[in-house]
Parts: structure tokens; sequence; C-alpha cells
């Protein structure tokens, strides 16, 4: 069976500058969140609050969303549906060409790269261009991000002086952040004028109000949302939320968990396109819902847990192996923790089930989430249902897909000693006898590892010579 | 898309009838959440407190906070314009801030060039985006906890003031300073009453971390925030 | 960075009165690996005058086929324990990893089980070694060692589960000889994870690395942990590190031996 995870993992471990970036930047976000949840009986709090307020939109996911289409409605964005990719990308390509547009600016968006959206779009010559900083160097080295809140966070500076020098005219190499960033700010304010449409994603979406609510520090989804005449917002479904009352604490945990920040500096509250007797904003604003998998998600008593997440990042920072792999060993959009628990959902365990194994059940992840996922569990769940034997009664794409007779027979052997005492008592008598003559190579285990030594008596067998113990 | 819709919404009710009565709260348990939510995180500071407070948090995020008064503000910006040397401003006419800067700091300074914001963007947007230097608005309220301006943008002050130009100046009335964000949706209403177009919360100038974690400020919008507190 | 502001406070055992009795699950690393810990942990409990017992019907508390998904096999398996273990008194455990299945695991295991009572109950009893020694007994220790500087690798599970960190230094601190350090990124997972460090060897050989090379640069003698995983892994890697080059070795052992040794002529 081909493990693409494995081999990716292997070639990241092997870039020494690559593990130094994600090691620094993890080291570096790790100590921000921190640092902003000192108070730790207020951060448990706030954790039960976020939990809660997801919990119950979970719980009416159908009548919210039913309540956001309505209100933004009247609010007059118009609202889309999409249940895969390609019909997002068609909506979004259709409300483009209705506008004759030909350049997209687009703030951050993971769903936006979960449908592959700039591809579609210059496969029909439209550009499309990333307006965050990170996507924005992202984008220029061809790349994809490798993170889902800090896009170029494998990269050092010197390799963006690099690129920035290679790939913009009359760009001297410099080092100096502000430089750098500068360039950026000249070549995509030029962009923000010309554009005719702009593109982006949605943090929450009120519906109560139907507002939809954008976090950031840039700047550049304001611009995004305001200068160019069309606004085309897209998001998963699971971004509604029932009230504007349940912002407060779901933003505090947000901003804090993903960047260590008590609050980023916009937090951008869009209710409807331009009035008539306003100066700027949009013309027209669309709110483009997309399922791709999360009505199936859905489906499952422990797997739809998935879609509490906020996608604040925080697991991926916690993660010692995505610390050490970094985002694209994944080959996934979203990568670390919360990615492979996605993923596999989204695409399929036949697909993507090997990354569930990429996860030593640490639980850090789970620590940190901010609106507590057990995502250890719905990484074991998921191992779980990839081996399952029954998969037709699974909701889960590709159940039952990685299940072969032969590790399915290692693990009833298994069973069947452990399980009887006995014969547990007659294998480990002769593991013990016979433990001496286990060769010094055991396969991976023992190419960084000594061998572990087998003891001449079980404890099992230490115990029976006391003469005060039962059999 | 109607289909789309149908088909989502009918797969979503399908497995909700299912797991409803395992994962879904009663109206009860969920009002009173609501409830210890705001009572947990409501804050009672004292009028100094909350002061210190607020320019504590907005100063962390580099913006610039000077005390000053209802009568004595202009003075004080045409030193900081003549410091500064910011010659190009953005107003607009139709608030009290904005005709004050026109009358006070423009007549002061016959060099200043000032355009109001009375055009809408299409025909404003190569002037807005290259010539000016600075703009000045008026907040509609502020948050002490986390140092944030409430900023709501209308046909007054239109949404790009705070956003396009280099340097934004913000006039905020001390008395508009509440604790948290909670206090604001309380207060506003908007729950009930619906929201502005556009409502922002503004917590320092325009910044980014995205090039090795190195704080570089200016990204896409403001390189400084001033906020002059009357 | 700290390690003991990072015990969440999940675990409520509370200081009961002393048992008389309690069973004691040995583990299945422990049983073919490690015996002289289990012993080691064995007779500190009865040097408090309380009786343990080891059922021989104990075998493993079913993790492994558990986190790679096979669910019935752990379920099978479990419930041997669970049978062996019966009386309703504590069940000791040398290991953060298996008594985190045990106590959190087990009613999951079972929620949609005729034994679900039974798993909920059982998990109950379920008390990790340093917490039983620290918490229960409020052992004292007599420190008979040399000085020595030791370095405390926490599990995972210790640490996150069953929030055991705090025991474990506490029954350190008590040793007067011991200078315990702490390496830097306590906190983080040494890549051990089972099956984990089978299926994907080389991230987990990063890991381990990273970990080993944490310890060494506290200039720790000795490396201890309440869980045999983890210090099979860092164990095979120290010594392993050992052949390529001269450094000093660390030698490692669990806690409940490494106490032992030291409070015992």
């Amino acid at each position: 069976m081909s493990a693409p995870f494995r081999d990716q993992a292997i070639h990241a471990l092997q870039d020494e500058q690559l593990r130094e970036n994600f090691r620094g930047a993890m080291d570096f976000l790790q100590g921000k969140r921190k640092a902003v949840f000192s108070d730790t009986i207020e951060l448990e709090n706030l954790r039960q609050q976020g939990h809660q307020i997801k919990a119950e939109a979970l719980a009416n996911l159908p009548e919210l969303l039913e309540q956001l289409d309505s209100q933004c409605s009247k609010n007059g964005i118009q609202v889309h549906w999409a249940e895969t990719p390609e019909q997002a990308c068609e909506i979004i390509h259709g409300i483009i060409e209705q506008n004759n547009g030909k350049l997209a600016v687009k703030g951050k968006s993971m769903v936006s790269e979960e449908i592959g959206l700039n591809h579609y779009l210059e496969a029909r010559g439209i550009e499309c261009l990333e307006s965050d900083m990170g996507e924005y160097i992202v984008q220029l080295a061809q790349e994809t991000p490798s993170h889902i809140i800090m896009p170029a966070i494998h990269k050092s500076k010197s390799q963006i002086a690099t690129l920035f020098n290679a790939t913009i005219p009359d760009t001297p190499y410099t080092e100096n952040v502000d430089e750098l960033i500068g360039t950026g700010r000249r070549i995509l304010r030029e962009k923000f004028q010309k554009a005719d449409i702009g593109i982006s994603g949605v943090n929450f979406a009120v519906a109560e109000t139907g507002t939809l609510c954008l976090v950031e520090n840039e700047g550049n989804g304001r611009m995004c949302t305001t200068v160019p005449p069309v606004h085309i917002a897209i998001t998963g479904i699971e971004k509604v939320i029932p009230r504007l009352s349940d912002l407060p604490p779901l933003l505090s945990l947000l901003t804090r968990s993903a960047t260590g920040q008590l609050i980023t500096t916009y937090f951008n509250l869009i209710s409807s396109p331009r009035k008539p007797d306003e100066k700027d904003g949009p013309e027209a604003v669309h709110l483009v819902l997309l399922d791709n998998g999360r009505s199936r998600m859905y489906q499952h008593p422990e797997l739809r847990e998935t879609l509490r997440c906020i996608r604040c990042g925080a697991c991926m920072n916690h993660c010692p192996v995505y610390t050490r792999i970094g985002g694209h060993a994944y080959g996934t959009v979203y990568p670390g923790p919360i990615g492979q628990v996605v993923m596999p959902q989204i695409n399929g365990l036949d697909q993507q089930g090997e990354m569930t194994e990429g996860c030593s059940l640490n639980g850090a992840c789970g620590e940190v989430c901010p609106v507590e996922i057990p995502l250890p569990d719905l990484i074991r769940k998921l191992r779980e249902e990839r081996v399952q034997p029954q998969p037709a009664e699974s909701p889960v794409n590709g159940a039952g897909s990685h299940r072969t007779r032969v590790e399915a027979t290692a693990w009833r052997f298994w069973r069947w000693v452990y399980q009887h005492p006995e014969l547990y008592r007659i294998v480990t008598w002769w593991a013990t006898r016979l433990g001496s003559m286990l060769p010094n190579r055991l396969g991976p285990w023992t190419r960084t590892r000594v061998k572990p030594v087998i003891a001449r008596q079980s404890l099992h067998e230490i115990m029976r010579e006391r003469s005060n113990q039962p059999d | 898309m109607t289909s789309a819709k149908q088909n989502i919404l009918a797969r979503l009710k399908a497995a909700q009838t299912r797991q409803h009565r395992n994962s879904a709260l009663d109206q009860a348990g969920v009002n009173q959440i609501a409830a210890n939510r705001i009572k947990e995180t409501s804050r009672a500071y004292t009028e100094t407190d909350r002061l210190n407070k607020f320019t504590t948090a907005l100063q962390a995020s580099h913006a610039e906070v000077i005390d000053c008064t209802k009568d004595e503000w202009p003075k004080m910006l045409i030193g900081l314009i003549e410091t500064r040397k910011l010659t190009h401003w953005l107003y607009s006419e139709k608030t009290e801030t904005g005709r004050r800067f026109s009358q006070d700091v423009c007549t002061a300074l016959p060099a200043l060039e000032a355009i109001p914001y009375s055009t809408p963007v299409e025909q404003l947007k190569e002037t807005l985006f290259n010539q000016i230097d600075a703009a000045i608005t008026e907040a509609h309220g502020a948050i002490a906890e986390t140092g944030t301006l409430v900023i709501i943008p209308g046909p007054e002050e239109p949404r790009l003031m705070s956003l396009v130009p280099p340097v934004h100046v913000v006039l905020l009335r001390k008395s508009k300073i509440i604790d948290t964000f909670d206090q604001l949706l309380e207060q506003e209403n908007w729950s009930e009453a619906g929201l502005p177009t556009n409502v922002l919360l503004i917590s320092g100038p325009s910044k980014t971390a995205d090039i090795q974690q190195t704080l570089a400020y200016g990204a896409h919008g403001p390189k400084s925030l001033i906020v002059i507190l009357i | 960075m700290n390690a003991l502001s990072d015990t969440p406070p999940e675990f409520e055992q509370t200081k009961t009165q002393k048992p008389d009795r309690v069973y004691f699950f040995g583990t299945c690393l422990i049983d073919l690996f490690y015996p002289d810990a289990g012993l080691s942990a064995i007779q500190l409990i009865e040097r408090e005058g309380v009786n343990v017992i080891f059922p021989q019907a104990q075998s493993c508390c079913g993790q492994p086929p558990y986190n790679s998904g096979y669910r019935e096999e752990a379920i099978q398996v479990a419930k041997v324990q669970m049978d062996a273990l019966h009386e309703s008194i504590p069940v000791v455990v040398p290991s953060g990893s298996c008594a985190g299945m045990m106590k959190f695991h087990y009613p999951e295991l079972f929620k949609n089980h005729l034994r679900a009572k039974q798993a909920q109950a059982f998990s109950e009893r379920i008390i990790e070694w340093s917490a039983f020694l620290h918490r229960v007994l409020q052992i004292k220790l007599e420190d008979l060692g040399q000085p020595t500087r030791v370095a405390l690798h926490t599990s995972c599970s210790a640490r996150r589960e069953m929030g055991v960190t705090e025991d474990g230094l506490a029954l350190l601190r008590q040793l007067q000889q011991v200078d315990l350090a702490e390496p830097e990124r306590a906190s983080e997972c040494c890549g051990f994870g089972g099956t984990f460090s089978v299926k994907q060897p080389e991230i987990a050989a990063s890991m381990a690395a990273d970990k080993c090379n944490a310890i060494k640069q506290t200039g720790a003698e000795m490396l201890v942990s309440g869980d045999c995983g983890c210090l099979m892994n860092l164990e095979g890697t120290l010594k392993k590190s050992a052949e390529y080059s001269s450094a000093h070795t660390i030698d490692s052992t669990h806690l409940a031996q490494f106490i032992w040794q030291r409070v015992s002529k």
C-alpha cells in the first residue's frame, strides 16, 4: 500500500531549514498563546462557553442556516448554496461573469483553497490575486499555505527576500521586513484599486442578524470587502452561530488561540451592501455556503464534533508532529490535527486515511482547542472507521478501505493471547526464556534505538513465586 | 441553486432527528449559559481604571493616544500636522469633527489640502489611494478591555476613511468608552434593531507578522493610528 | 517553561482513606520488559502497610488495538481485566497511559454495551501509582542514596489525562539528595505513542532525538519516567546515541524503581 504521508514526512524531516522555521514559529506561537491566557480559570470558562455555543449551533444547524439565509436576503446579501467544490466554483465564476470581472482580489480564505478557486478562475481567464501578505508570498512562490493562519510560516525572511528579488521587477534583495511588506503593500494597493471583484472568507456568520464577521490584522480583508464593486464571501456551513451575543467569547477565543492576541486589529461586521446614500462599499454582496462533506460529517454521532472548529490553528501550533514536518507534508489543504480529522472526512478515508497515523495521540491539540474538540478521540475514531469490518453501516466516506486480512488477523491473534491467561502465561514464559535470542535489528525501531531487553522473569512469574498471592 | 439548498438541508435534518436527543440543549439551559457568560465576562471598571485600561491596551497595539479637550484638539492637531508634515487630508463635511477640522485647522494652515469625502468612491479612488496622507474621523465608541475603537461608517463617514489613508486620526469622547464587547452589544441592541451596513472594531494600525513572525505596521491599511481623547 | 502549571485540574481523586488492600495492574510492558519496576512499585505500597493483590489473570489494558482502530479486540481484552480486578478496591497502575485507558476510555469503549455500568464503576477505581503514593498514602520518603541530578519525563497521558505531573515531581522532591532538572519543552511528547513509533518511525525518532537532547542539556545523570513506553523509547535512543559518541551516558529507570532503590537498604 502506498504511503504518501509517510514519504512526504520523511522528505520534510530531511529539510533542516524547514524544521528550524517551524520550530521557531511554533515556539513563538505557543509562547504568545500561553502569555495571553495567563488566567487558567478564565481560559477554562471561555473554552466551555465556546464549546457550548458551537454545540448549540450544531444541534440547530439546519434551522440556523435557514435563518441566516433569510436574514441575509432581507439585508440585501444574496445567498448561494453549494454541495461540492465544483458547484461553489461555478457559482462564483457565474457572479464574476455577470459583472464582467477580470481581476479578483482575495482575502485569506481556507474554504477558497478547499474548492481550488484560484486555479478554476485562472483557467477561465480571471486573475485571482491573494492579498493577505502570507498568501501573497505563497502564491508568488506557486505554493500552497502550510498553515491555516500563517500561510508562509514555512519560509524564513531570507527565503522571502530571495523570492521577491527573483519574481517582482525592480526589487533589490533585502531582509528588512518593513521593506518587504512595503513592496507587497505597493503592489497590492494598485490591485485593490483596479479589482472588479473582492473575495473573502467568513469567520462567523450570525444567523440572528444576517451578519458576516471577518477577523484580521492587515486590512486586506477590509480592502477586498469594501473597494471592489462586488464582494463574494465563501464559507463552510458550520460557521453559522445563533446570536450576536455569541461573538464576544468566540472572538476572544479565536484571536487568543490563534496568534496570542487579545484582539486583532480589525473585526469587521458586514450586514449589507452599500446603501443608496453611502459613498463606498460594494454594490452587491454574495454569500456562498459550502457543504463539501460537512452534512455527511454531521451524520456521525462523534465525528460531527469536527464541525465545532473555528479554524484558529492552535492544534497545529501545539502538535509535535506538525512542528517537525510542517504543513505541506500532509499534502492537504488543512494540515495538522484538525486537517487529520477534516480531510479524510471530506476526501474519503480511502484517499486520505493514512494521515490519521501521523499522530502519537499525545493530546496536546485537544488540550488547547478553544472549543474543546476532542481531536485525539476523533483521530482514533477515524482509525477505527478506516479498518472497520462493516463499512456499509458507517456514514464515513471510505470506511473499511484499509482493512487488510494480515493486519486484522494479527490483532485477532494478539487478542487471543491477551484474552486467555493460560495462553498469556505460556507465551510470556517462552518470551522471557528466548528473549535474549532476539536479533539486534528489529526494523525501523532499532535504526535509532537499541532493542528493548526482555526480562528473564515476567512480573507475573515473580508474583507467582510470592506465597501470598491468589492464582 | 435551490436544489443544493434543499439537498443540504434535507441531509442535515435527517441526521438531526436521530441525534437531537443526544446533543441538543434545552432552551432554559441555553439561556442560563448565556446569562452565565455575560456575568463571568462583565467588568466594572471605575472611570479612571477604564480610561487607563483602554489607553494601555490601545498603546500596546501600537496606536498613539493623546489626551486632549473638546476645545483644544484643533490646536493640538495643528501642531501635530506641522511636525509630521501631513499635507493632504480627507475629512467629512457632515460631522462636527469634520466641520471643526475644516474651520479651525484648515484656516490656520492655508497650505493644507483638505478633501471632503463627499463623492462616491468610484470618482475618488485615484486621489484616495495616491494622494491622501491622513484622514480624520469620529469614533462611535470604544471598548476598554481590549483597547478597541468602535467605528460605524456610513453616509457621513464612509468605510474607507479608516482604511486607505496612511495616517488615521480618530476623535473619541472619553464618556463613550465602555468596558467590554458584551456591553457594547447590550447597549446597541442590534439583535433587535438590526445592524448598520458595516460595524468595525479597530484596535491599532494595520499590521502583519507573516514574514518570520516579525511585526510590521502598515501592511495594507494605516501605518499609524492616532486617537485623540476629548 | 514551567511544567507544574501545565497540570490540569481534572484528576479529582480525593484524599480517600488509606485502603487495606489494593489491586496492582502490572501493565504488559512492565510484565515483559520492566518487572523490577513493577516489583518496586508494589514494595513501596506494601511498606506503607497496604496489601497488594496481583491477579494472575491480568494481561494488557487493550490500548494497542484501541489506538489502532481495533475496537472489538480492545473490548475483549478489557473484559478480562475488569473480571480479573473485579473486587471494589482501588486498582493501582504504574503507568499514566494504561491508567488513562482504563479510567477514561473503558467507559467510552463499553458505552453501548451490557457492561457499561461495570466499566464506569471500574474506571472510578483506577488510580495512577505516583498519585496513589502521594495523595492517598501521603508517603514520606527518606533518601539514602548519593547526590545525583535527575530529569523526570512525564508521559502525555500522565500529564493530560491523569493530571499527575505534580505527583511524580512531589515524590522526587522528597528525596534530599536528588537535584531535579527540568528539560526544555518538558510537556512535549517523546514520540513513543505506542504503535505510532512503529508506523511512523522517522517522525517518532526525530521527536525522541529532540527529547533526549533536551534531557542531556540539563546535565542530568538519570532519566526517570512513570511510563515504560516513554522509557523504552528514550532509553533506547539514549543508548543508541551513546554508541556513536563518547559523551556521558544517561541511565534511565522507572520512577518506582528509582525511588525504591533510594529508600531501601
